[in-house]
C-alpha cells in the first residue's frame, strides 16, 4: 500500500496571534512552527500501516523553504520520502490543486490529510483534493483500517459516529482518534539522523489560480470584566442568566 | 439567478440550523436584489421556511439518500444550483455540511469560504468575514469566482423572521452509482442526548472533577438545562470522557448560547475553541484560573459543593418558569 500524508506547517497552538503589514500578514516573529495536529494524528496512523502492513509512507507539503524543518520532522518520525511543492499558496483550493498533481503522479492508494489546519481553519483541502483526483473521501475520520483494497473508517458526526466502507484510492480528513495523543511519536536521535539522508524533493508548482484571497485580519474585541458571584448566592447567577444573558 | 441554500433535515424534520442558513441567505438576497431558493433532501414539511424568507423550495425525495452521503448530497446541491443559476450557495457548518461543501465547491468551480460570520460586503467585489486561528482572529476573505459557496458558522447570524410566500417544487436530480462510492454501514447516534453542535447550552468539565466517577453531577446539570456535555483536552486524553466531547483548538469548536465550564482552568487552546459562545460561566476553586478572564460570570468555589446546589436551584427555577 502506498500512502501519502499531507502536512501543513502551522503555528504551535500556544502561539500569540498577531498581524503585521497593516494587518494583512500573520506575524511570524517568535512563533514556533509544528506539524498541523490533525495531520500528525494521520501521520502517526500511517506509521502504524508501515509497521504492521508494510506500507510505504510519503509526505508532502505546499510551501516555501521555511516549511522544511516541519517536513523533515515527518521524515524523522518515520516517513520514507518527502515532497515540497515550492510555492506560497494563497488559498485552500490552490493547495488542493498542487496536492492533486503529486497524488496523481504517485498513484497512492491512501491519502491522509487533517480535517483542517489550525491556522486558517479552512477545512476544504482534503475534500477538494479527493474531488480533483476522483477518489472517495471520508471527513472527520477517527478510525481507519485497510484490508486488501477496502478501507473501513469511522467518521465523527454531530452527536455520534458512522461506520463507512470505501474502495481505494481514498482520501481522508483525519483528526484525533485515528491514534491517541499518547501514540504521537517524538523523533529520536536515530530518526533525526536518518531523516537527514532521506530524500526531500522540491517540486515546481503547477501554478493553479487561487479562487479566494485573504484581505486582512482583525482581532476580537477585548473581553469585559467577569461578574463574580458568591457561591452562597446561586440565585443571583440564575437571575443574571435568565434576565441579563437571557440564556436560560 | 437566485441565492441557493441547503436546508438540512433529520428524520424528515428541518433542523434549527436550516432556519439560520435560510435567514442568512435572505440577507444576501436582499443585498443582491434577488430571492432565496432552498433545496431539501427527504424533508417532509418545508412550509416553515417561508418564515425566514425562502420563496421557493426544491424538494428532493429519494430513498437512496435516506442516509447522508457527502458526494451524492453535494451532487444534488450542485444540480439544484445549476438549475436555479445560483450565484451564491449557502450551507451550515454542521459535520455533514463541512464534509460536503468542498466537494460542492469543486463541482461548481466555486471559491469556498468556511466559518463565515457576517453578510458579504459587496462594494469591492465579494468579501466575507470568517473566523481563523480557532476564533483568535477574523479574516476578511474575497471570493473571485462567479459562483461562491459560503459555510455559515453556527449561531453567528441567528434566526431572522422575514415572511414571504413560498412555492414548492419536486426536484429529481440525476445520480449515478459513482456518487455512492462510500457505503454507510451503520450510524450510531445518541438519540436521547443533544449534540454539542445542536445544543443551546453546553456543560463542560475538566480535571477539577478529579476522576470520571464524578461526572454524574455534570450529566445531571446538563439534563436540567437540556444541555450537551463536553470536556477539556486532558480529560479526553486521560480517557475519562470520549474524544467526541473534547472542546478546543484540536477538538470541537463550541458556538453556543451558554457555556458552563466546571473545573477547567482555561488553557489558551480551550478558550479559543469556546470563544464564539455568547455567555460563559466558570466555576473553579482557583481564582487565578485563566478562565475567569474569558468568562462573563464566575464563581470561585468548590465544584463538588456548588454544582449540586446549582442543580437544585435550577430545578426550582424550571418548575416555577415552565
Amino acid at each position: 500500500m502506498k500512502i501519502l500524508v499531507c502536512i501543513s506547517h502551522v503555528p504551535d497552538t500556544t502561539s500569540k496571534i498577531n498581524f503585521v503589514e497593516n494587518d494583512t500578514k500573520f506575524d511570524t516573529s517568535g512563533v514556533q512552527y509544528v506539524i498541523n495536529p490533525n495531520d500528525e494524528f494521520g501521520l502517526t496512523r500511517a506509521m502504524w500501516f508501515k509497521e504492521k502492513q508494510g506500507a510505504t509512507v510519503d509526505v508532502v507539503t505546499v510551501g516555501g523553504k521555511d516549511t522544511e524543518p516541519t517536513i523533515r520532522k515527518s521524515l524523522a518520525i518515520g516517513a520514507d520520502t518527502a515532497y515540497r511543492v515550492d510555492t506560497e499558496p494563497l488559498d485552500g483550493f490552490q493547495v488542493a490543486k498542487e496536492l492533486a498533481k503529486v497524488a496523481k503522479d504517485g498513484e497512492y492508494d491512501l491519502i491522509i490529510a487533517g480535517r483542517e489546519s489550525i491556522d486558517y481553519n479552512g477545512g476544504m483541502v482534503p475534500g477538494m483534493l479527493a474531488k480533483l483526483i476522483g477518489a472517495n473521501f471520508i471527513n472527520t475520520c477517527v478510525s481507519l483500517e485497510v484490508e486488501g483494497d477496502t478501507a473501513t473508517a469511522v467518521r465523527e458526526i454531530d452527536g455520534g459516529k458512522e461506520t463507512l466502507k470505501s474502495s481505494l484510492p481514498l482520501v481522508i480528513g483525519g483528526q484525533k482518534g485515528l491514534v491517541e495523543e499518547s501514540d504521537l511519536k517524538i523523533p529520536n536521535m536515530r530518526g533525526i539522523m536518518m531523516a537527514r539522508k532521506k530524500p526531500l524533493n522540491v517540486i515546481e508548482p503547477v501554478s493553479a489560480d487561487a479562487l479566494t484571497e485573504s484581505k486582512h485580519f482583525t482581532k476580537p474585541e477585548p473581553k469585559g470584566e467577569v461578574t463574580l458571584i458568591d457561591p452562597d448566592n446561586l440565585d443571583k447567577l440564575i437571575d443574571l442568566l435568565h434576565n441579563e444573558a437571557k440564556a436560560i | 439567478m437566485s441565492i441557493l441554500v441547503y436546508t438540512e433535515s433529520e428524520n424528515g424534520k428541518l433542523k434549527k440550523a436550516a432556519f439560520e442558513v435560510a435567514s442568512f441567505a435572505k440577507g444576501i438576497a436582499d443585498l443582491m436584489n434577488t430571492s432565496v431558493t432552498a433545496v431539501t433532501i427527504n424533508a417532509e414539511n418545508v412550509d416553515e421556511l417561508k418564515t425566514y424568507g425562502v420563496e421557493k423550495v426544491l424538494k428532493v425525495s429519494n430513498d437512496k439518500l435516506s442516509k447522508f452521503n457527502a458526494d451524492a448530497y453535494a451532487e444534488v446541491i450542485t444540480q439544484a444550483s445549476k438549475k436555479e443559476d445560483a450565484k451564491v450557495v449557502v450551507v451550515s457548518q454542521s459535520a455533514n455540511a463541512k464534509y460536503l461543501a468542498p466537494l460542492l465547491a469543486v463541482n461548481l468551480e466555486a471559491g469556498y469560504a468556511s466559518n463565515v460570520v457576517t453578510l458579504p460586503v459587496l462594494d469591492q467585489g465579494f468579501v466575507v468575514e470568517r473566523t481563523a486561528f480557532t476564533n483568535k482572529a477574523f479574516n476578511m476573505t474575497s471570493i473571485s469566482t462567479e459562483v461562491k459557496v459560503l459555510g455559515l458558522s453556527s449561531n453567528a447570524f441567528g434566526l431572522k423572521e422575514n415572511e414571504v410566500s413560498i412555492t414548492e417544487e419536486d426536484f429529481s436530480p440525476d445520480l449515478s452509482e459513482d456518487n455512492f462510492g462510500i457505503d454507510v454501514q451503520s450510524v450510531d447516534k445518541n438519540k436521547d442526548k443533544v449534540s454539542i453542535a445542536d445544543a443551546e447550552v453546553v456543560v463542560s468539565a475538566g480535571r477539577g472533577m478529579k476522576g470520571p466517577e464524578n461526572w454524574g453531577m455534570i450529566e445531571e446539570l446538563a439534563d436540567v438545562l437540556n444541555a450537551a456535555t463536553a470536556c477539556s483536552k486532558p480529560v479526553s486524553d486521560m480517557g475519562w470522557r470520549p474524544h467526541s466531547e473534547h472542546v478546543g483548538q484540536t477538538g470541537k469548536p463550541v458556538a453556543t448560547n451558554l457555556y458552563i465550564a466546571i473545573g477547567i482552568s482555561g488553557a489558551i487552546q480551550h478558550l479559543a475553541g469556546i470563544s464564539a459562545s455568547k455567555n460563559k460561566v466558570v466555576i473553579n476553586s482557583d481564582p487565578e484560573a485563566p478562565f475567569f478572564k474569558a468568562a462573563d460570570y464566575g464563581i470561585v468555589g468548590d465544584a463538588f459543593e456548588v454544582v449540586p446546589q446549582l442543580i437544585e436551584k435550577l430545578k426550582e427555577f424550571k418548575a416555577n418558569n415552565s
